[in-house]
């Protein structure tokens, strides 16, 4: 927790412009005697990126550990199962078919909008893998459907692009390099109500997570109805993927990487322990990320999605050889 | 009241049932006309050929697959009339071939059985930690407690699975092959201590098994799934009625009735 405010302060000192440290606390105390370019930086760049990171990698991981529990697979991720891929389809839909279909798309990246769409893209996909994920019991042959439907969406987007004005495959490549930044106030307002919605879900759906560990006939011989628990798990992980894919753009591996991570830490299964632990590490993590892409000395900002990756696949394939195996 | 006033109660009961899958518009009969009752505090064992059903019939008792036709009742109830949570109070299960997380340990595992009792936060009352540790101490798992499932043995992983159900706490406990990939000595132990539960607990054990020369002698009555149906009776009754000599097909394998053993002929 400690860790998770130093980090988050450290985030907010550093970038592109330098600051420093003891106005930064002047401005968070309210003190009006700094700059108030500087000011303007940090209450209205600066805290709500870090906040939205923040939001970002915890809720990526909660539905990444969720989706790992239901699919017994641990694959399993909001990214590789096609549910980041569901929700750029949506936006896709939203931003280039918008304007294709004469539309004008007042609605920028953020708004209720896109969220709604990138949401029903997600809960879309995810009904269809879960549909297939019953039929297949192989975790291979599920991954393999989950790459499947990003080399779909990505047609479809590539077949949307093609009959859209330049500027509005602008806006939507920008948006797909993924961005914790161009945050409003308002527009993160909109976020936490939906990041709340799904981690209470998440947190309401536990004892459920619990029992499937054991797998779904166990699961229902002590009492759980799957449809229901299925149904929860699906809304929930629609909602916080599909959210925060809307705002930020699809970002990779966080919703691997860190329930495999908090697994190993605490050597816990149990959804009580790991959902808090999740929610902090994706945060951590997540704040480490950003703070990366923002280093002193670089002019610009660099893309979050790629940096999440060169981060992220490493550490997969360190647990991969260290433990010989994942386990779920 | 009424209930305990009968001689013998009954646990488990089949009324002219038919079970198989349903594909499309056509269904696939595995076993019909199955009539058989078992009686509180038995251990009783269920046999048959690969192929004959078993399976199909235990998940068709235990709910999870819906007869094709008949009536299954558990405890005097219509077994798909009661309420999930209901029936997690009166039947438990040990399954095979379940995708179960490793990463659990023995203790998490055993402790999974709970959840019929517990709230929704699955907070764990004192009564619930004693019936974990009885659970545990019935199956000899006191040393591996905090140990992770993926370093168990399958036999001592079978034994995790059985402390789960007895944790559950329910009546009635219906286990599929608990003895596969087990060596003699532990599959011995494994049936000891089922007949054990029965006995101590008197709690209603049914079993899929194929090793039938071994719960010939410690089971009190067994199903025989033959010619697609059941036959059901006590050891000893089943070797009288010869079931046993034409089990296995084409006449490869014969039953001695003496030493109550199978021989290749």
């Amino acid at each position: 927790m400690i860790l998770l405010i130093a980090l988050f302060l450290v985030n907010i000192a550093l970038g592109s412009i330098h600051i420093p440290i003891k106005s930064i606390f002047k401005i968070i105390l309210g003190d009006d005697q700094v700059k108030s370019a500087w000011t303007y930086i940090i209450i209205d760049y600066r805290i709500p990126k870090a906040l939205t990171a923040v939001l970002t990698g915890s809720g990526l991981a909660i539905s990444g550990l969720m989706m790992q529990t239901l699919f017994k697979n641990p694959l399993a991720g909001p990214f590789v199962l096609g549910i980041s891929s569901g929700a750029s389809l949506g936006v896709a839909f939203f931003i280039l078919g918008g304007s294709a279909l004469g539309l004008t798309s007042i609605l920028a990246p953020g708004s209720w909008g896109t969220i709604l769409a990138a949401s029903l893209g997600s809960f879309a996909v995810l009904s269809v893998v879960l549909l297939v994920a019953s039929r297949v019991r192989d975790a291979m042959a599920l991954l393999i459907i989950g790459l499947m439907f990003g080399s779909l969406t990505s047609a479809v987007v590539s077949i949307l692009a093609y009959f859209s004005p330049a500027e509005e495959l602008q806006r939507y490549m920008f948006w797909s390099f993924g961005s914790l930044g161009d945050i409003s106030w308002n527009a993160l307002g909109v976020l936490f109500i939906c990041y709340s919605i799904g981690i209470l879900l998440a947190f309401s759906i536990c004892k459920s997570l619990n029992s499937l560990l054991l797998g779904e006939a166990y699961a229902q011989s002590i009492g759980v109805s799957l449809q229901r628990s299925r149904f929860v798990i699906l809304i929930s992980t629609s909602i916080l993927a599909g959210s925060l894919t809307a705002f930020v753009g699809p970002i990779a591996f966080v919703g691997l990487a860190v329930p495999h991570l908090i697994r190993q830490w605490f050597t816990a299964s149990n959804h009580w322990t790991l959902m808090p632990a999740c929610i902090l590490g994706g945060a951590l993590l997540m704040l480490i990320c950003d703070t990366l892409a923002q280093m002193p000395g670089l002019a610009f900002t660099l893309p979050i999605n790629a940096i999440t990756s060169i981060i992220g696949a490493p550490i997969v394939i360190w647990l991969l050889i260290r433990k010989k195996k994942l386990l779920f | 009241m009424e209930r305990s006033k009968r001689p013998a109660q009954i646990a488990l009961e089949c009324k002219n049932l038919t079970v198989g899958y349903k594909s499309g518009g056509s269904e696939k009969v595995i076993l019909k006309d199955i009539n058989f009752s078992v009686s509180k505090g038995l251990f009783v064992a269920m046999v048959g050929i690969n192929g004959s059903g078993k399976s199909t019939l235990l998940r068709t008792l235990a709910g999870l697959q819906k007869p094709l036709s008949g009536d299954i009742y558990l405890e005097n109830q219509i077994i798909n009339s009661i309420n999930p949570n209901e029936k997690s109070k009166l039947l438990s299960l040990v399954l095979t071939n379940q995708t179960i997380s490793k990463n659990l340990t023995v203790l998490e595992l055993v402790t999974l059985g709970r959840q019929p009792h517990t709230n929704w936060i699955g907070s764990l009352s004192s009564k619930d930690k004693s019936h974990i540790l009885e659970a545990i101490e019935a199956t000899e798992l006191e040393k591996f407690k905090n140990t992770p499932c993926f370093e168990l043995s399958d036999g001592q992983l079978q034994r995790v699975l059985i402390a789960r159900a007895l944790a559950q706490d329910t009546p009635t406990i219906f286990l599929d092959e608990p003895t596969t990939h087990l060596d003699l000595h532990h599959k011995a132990s494994i049936f000891l201590l089922l007949k054990k539960i029965a006995k101590e607990q008197q709690k209603t054990i049914l079993c899929t098994t194929h090793d039938i020369e071994l719960v010939l002698s410690l089971c009190d009555k067994m199903v025989v799934l033959h010619k697609n149906t059941t036959h059901s009776n006590t050891p000893d009754e089943l070797i009288k009625s010869r079931i046993f000599e034409d089990l296995f097909p084409n006449n490869k394998i014969g039953f001695n009735n003496k030493t109550r053993q199978f021989f290749i002929r």
